[in-house]
């Protein structure tokens, strides 16, 4: 059993976790950043591997990816900062990458290193299912990373199931159509898709993303799924308050409790 | 040798739907959409109808004496500079919002380089009754100014896009998040054979009337059906996917694209993707583009702004792997010189990015074969501003 299902196992409810840009805002700044992150209560965290085109993100996160990428952050970078995490945190660890990155640098490459490093899980935005199964399935089992998909309110029941079985760890439910950096309103669109996916009684715990910037939302979110992700939200503290790290996430994160 | 695309949308290795998952619901629909009409009697009577009425096809197959006599050989220009709008982005586009339409759309998006795709769609939307929206990057508005008014003049919301290097590959990329946060209602028409399937397939099979009236015209012309050669400019490869089409199967026949190498293939301030990309994934299809080690997507640079991409369809990225096309580099230099010669010895101003295919013919040798037709894809009224930058002074100074 890795991290990811050791945490559900033990917290079925308002399971908070994170996303931060690797690199951001300074090159060095990866570490104390997740060692931050968990020392105030995040259950979970995203690393997000920057690059140059990133389609689903909003402009909060493009910059931070910029930014990110400016200062020098690659994968060899990354996989060097992250070598010895695990003596540091101890919360499920999930790199979030674009595919073209992930390529380059190899796919059975990428996920030795990645799981060498204590990472247990992957989320790649622009790799669809037929397209794990066909290149990626087989590396990421071998080193036992779990596989995170997203669903989306335009994802057929069908489809869903389906994406539901091939998944390990969680589903990651995007609650509204958009990039990164948004906000869920209370409006009934957001509340039936919400009912809808619990409803579903998915195999996988489900965790709720896109939009979830604060307290309500991330209430409103635990009430129908298993908890949500934040991030351009934590971009935002961290882009105005890039010296004061340690303080302002602290503040950011105890705000949801 | 199959140059057609599989279930999958691959050729060979290339293409395929590296997409989002939100958009996946879409292009299942527009696949389905876009298979169930493209053989249909009535949806083609109704695009055939529109490619002659509104849009002036066929566009003449023309011999260029003047050029034939200077290279040695037999050379004919298609000219899709004839067209409504300009250029011959309008088929593809014509035929992606007639079946917007289909599927209960009122709204399209569209990116645009030099804002010959960017006008296209602006005038078919305003034809169709639909919403337009635009995006195109800061650097290319500057560049094509009268392309954006005349966009704004047909009703369409111009976008200004402002990350990355401002060009057309932001301008896809913006145009894609946009789609992302209005799924339903929207249509993407994207205006190459680039994206993910089936994009590329539909793009490149809207074009295909390029290449079939060059048969028709060639064989009343010339008594064969099959040229010696067919050149086309290739940025994402529209013009050049429709200008190759029906000539894939005809080995004899070669297939020249001729790539943008701006300022020179190693300089680095290049588009030539062929020349100097390697296989990874963007815009949603696996393809050749030009990245640096760490798979981060190199900014291109082009003196054309339509040919100003770092990647390329990936048909040609397949027909470059199996041999079936070669191809070939310009540099900004090279091209200007090339429509330079045209405006003097045929009296046509070619937009800069069909001059990137008139370059070619200084590279190759055509005497004693059969005849060349060169894609002539769009006119160049956009570009005057660069032209009479670039002009010797020789053309300024002819006074009576």
């Amino acid at each position: 059993m890795n991290r990811i299902q050791s945490l559900f196992e033990q917290k079925e409810n308002k399971v908070l976790s994170f996303y931060c840009t690797a690199g951001y805002p300074r090159l060095q700044d990866t570490l104390p950043v997740l060692t931050a992150l968990q020392a105030a209560g995040a259950d979970m965290i995203e690393i997000g591997i920057p690059f140059s085109d990133p389609l689903a993100d909003g402009p909060v996160i493009q910059e931070s990816s910029a930014v990110a990428l400016a200062n020098g952050m690659n994968l060899q970078e990354l996989f060097r900062q992250l070598k010895d995490v695990r003596e540091q945190v101890s919360v499920p660890l999930i790199l979030m990458g674009y595919l073209n990155p992930l390529l380059q640098y190899g796919v059975s490459r990428f996920c030795r290193d990645a799981a060498a490093c204590g990472i247990d899980g992957l989320i790649i935005p622009d790799l669809p299912l037929e397209e794990y199964r066909r290149e990626w399935q087989h590396a990421m089992e071998a080193y036992g990373l779990n596989m995170i998909f997203l669903v989306t309110p335009f994802t057929p029941q069908e489809r869903l199931r389906e994406i539901d079985e091939c998944s390990s760890g969680f589903l990651y439910m995007v609650t509204t159509a958009g990039t990164t950096g948004g906000s869920i309103g209370p409006d009934e669109a957001t509340k039936r898709y919400f009912s809808f996916i619990k409803e579903q009684r998915l195999n996988r715990p489900v965790m709720a993303g896109f939009g979830i910037r604060d307290k309500p939302g991330f209430d409103q979110a635990c009430a129908y799924v298993n908890g949500a992700i934040v991030g351009s939200g934590l971009i935002r503290v961290l882009q105005q308050y890039p010296d004061k790290g340690e303080i302002v996430i602290r503040d950011f994160v105890h705000s949801f409790f | 040798m199959n140059f057609t695309i599989d279930e999958n949308g691959y050729y060979g290795h290339y293409g395929g739907a590296y997409i989002p998952e939100i958009l996946r619901t879409n292009i299942v629909a527009l696949k389905q959409q876009f298979l169930a009409l493209r053989d249909d009697p009535d949806f083609n009577a109704a695009y055939d109808r529109l490619l002659r009425d509104y849009v002036g096809r066929p566009s003449p197959l023309y011999y260029a004496p003047r050029l034939s006599e200077r290279y040695g050989a037999t050379i004919y220009l298609k000219r899709e500079d004839l067209n409504h709008t300009g250029s011959h982005k309008i088929n593809n586009t014509i035929g992606q919002v007639l079946l917007a339409r289909h599927m209960g759309k009122r709204h399209i998006l569209a990116e645009t380089g030099a804002g010959q795709h960017g006008v296209a769609t602006a005038t078919v939307a305003a034809l169709m009754e639909m919403q337009c929206t635009v995006f195109m990057g800061e650097t290319d508005i500057a560049r094509q100014q009268p392309n954006v008014e005349k966009m704004r003049l047909l009703g369409a919301t111009v976008v200004p896009v402002t990350s990355g290097s401002k060009t057309l590959k932001d301008a896809a990329n913006e145009a894609i998040r946009y789609w992302i946060h209005y799924p339903a209602d929207t249509h993407y028409v994207i205006g190459s054979v680039i994206g993910p399937d089936p994009y590329p397939d539909m793009v490149a099979h809207f074009q295909s009337v390029i290449s079939s009236e060059i048969r028709q015209q060639l064989l009343s012309e010339e008594g064969v059906a099959c040229p010696h050669a067919v050149i086309a400019c290739v940025g994402g490869g529209s013009n050049a996917a429709g200008a190759f089409y029906h000539f894939l199967e005809e080995e004899q026949v070669q297939l020249i694209g001729v790539e943008a190498a701006g300022k020179g293939v190693d300089s680095g301030h290049t588009a030539a993707t062929i020349a100097t990309g390697s296989a990874g994934v963007i815009h949603g299809s696996k393809t050749l583009l030009m990245q640096d080690s760490d798979g981060q997507i190199k900014e291109p640079y082009s003196i054309s702004a339509g040919l100003d991409y770092p990647g390329i369809g990936p048909l040609h990225a397949h027909l470059h792997e199996t041999g079936r096309a070669s191809f070939l580099q310009a540099t900004d230099e090279e091209a200007l010189q090339a429509a330079f010669l045209l405006m003097r010895m045929e009296g046509i101003i070619p937009a800069i990015e069909s001059a990137h295919a008139l370059a070619a013919l200084e590279k190759l040798s055509f005497s004693n074969t059969g005849p060349v037709v060169v894609c002539l894809s769009g006119r160049g009224d956009k570009d005057m501003d660069a032209y009479i930058r670039a002009a010797p002074a020789s053309f300024k100074n002819h006074q009576l």
